[in-house]
């Protein structure tokens, strides 16, 4: 099956057809979306800015990632699941718009590089200041990468 | 009279070229979108420390310090965009029931930060330690959650413009 013939089929299913019919559905989906947005985006800057060696060293970075670890899963299902129930509901718009493919490719690297290298930077024991502050670094710009495809898809 | 005052302000130059310009008014409302991290997120932190849910072994103050220069910061920047967005069409945004629904929220907002900051938090240094704080602080984060995440959906909502629905 072809990109173009998924998203197809995505936009005639029966979830997507119900949101794109409503008019309330798409705008609360969207508004939990954006709940989470801020909601992710301060469990990502809080280790990133740890991370990059502002605010006190008394508790270790380990404690803290692995204190503020679920928070930052519980927000990225929230975003993922909303993400996906407004891409049902048009996912030809998205399929013909490059803010959207921007905004996927930007997601796909984000995620990865946050379960591979951050968290195991950000989980090491002793890490040196540099490599905190490429990996914090880093991680903003993926994310950012994201938020502003995201914003973007409006606009095109 | 506020409405006369709000049609004058629509139509200076400067609130017309916001208006009709291509990028810069999408430039401030995505910085305004994208303040939400900084701003509302890293609030969020401090709000699950004092309601205590997490970064139990951390003093409240010492998360209140690390984090509030942060989010004083998102909060200029949310400010600054949001009154630029105001200023590109405020008779629209005057006759809006949900953005005066959004307007009262934030006050509720102000008024909770506040009453937090001088009765509660000023006694910190006795419960800073706490893994759960006492019953007001957890109120207040609480109230933090509630009123902020309002605040995000009605100024989402804002942005639809349905016929019959201002």
């Amino acid at each position: 099956m072809s990109l173009y013939s998924f998203c197809q089929w995505c936009q005639h299913t029966s979830i997507g057809i119900a949101i794109a019919g409503s008019k309330w559905q798409f705008p609360i989906i969207e508004s939990v979306h954006l709940l989470a947005l801020a909601w992710l985006g301060g469990m990502i800057l809080a280790v990133d800015l740890r991370l990059a060696g502002f605010g006190s060293r008394r508790q270790p970075l380990s404690q803290f990632a692995k204190d503020i670890e679920p928070y930052f899963i519980a927000g990225l299902v929230v975003m993922l699941t909303t993400g996906i129930l407004l891409f049902l509901s048009e996912a030809m718009k998205c399929y013909s718009n490059p803010p959207f493919w921007f905004k996927m490719a930007f997601l796909f690297l984000a995620i990865t590089f946050t379960f591979t290298v951050r968290r195991r930077v950000a989980m090491a024991k002793t890490i040196s200041p540099l490599l905190g502050k490429a990996v914090a670094a880093m991680s903003v710009f993926l994310w950012s990468g994201v938020g502003f495809g995201g914003r973007g898809i409006g606009f095109w | 009279v506020l409405f006369t005052f709000f049609q004058w302000l629509q139509n200076t130059s400067g609130s017309t070229a916001l208006r009709e310009s291509l990028y810069v008014y999408q430039i401030v409302e995505s910085t305004h979108v994208l303040s939400l991290c900084l701003f509302v997120g890293l609030a969020v932190i401090l709000d699950l420390r004092l309601i205590g849910f997490t970064i139990k072994a951390t003093p409240v103050s010492e998360i209140a310090d690390r984090i509030l220069p942060w989010t004083v910061a998102g909060f200029v920047l949310m400010v600054v965009s949001g009154a630029l967005l105001f200023y590109s069409e405020p008779t629209r945004f005057f006759l809006s029931y949900i953005f005066r629904l959004k307007l009262s929220l934030l006050v509720l907002a102000a008024v909770n930060v506040w009453v937090f900051h001088s009765t509660v938090y000023r006694s910190v240094a006795q419960w800073d330690l706490d893994i759960v704080p006492p019953r007001r602080a957890r109120i207040a984060g609480a109230l933090s959650l509630f009123l902020w995440a309002a605040i995000i959906v009605t100024g989402r909502l804002v942005a639809y413009r349905w016929t019959g629905f201002k």
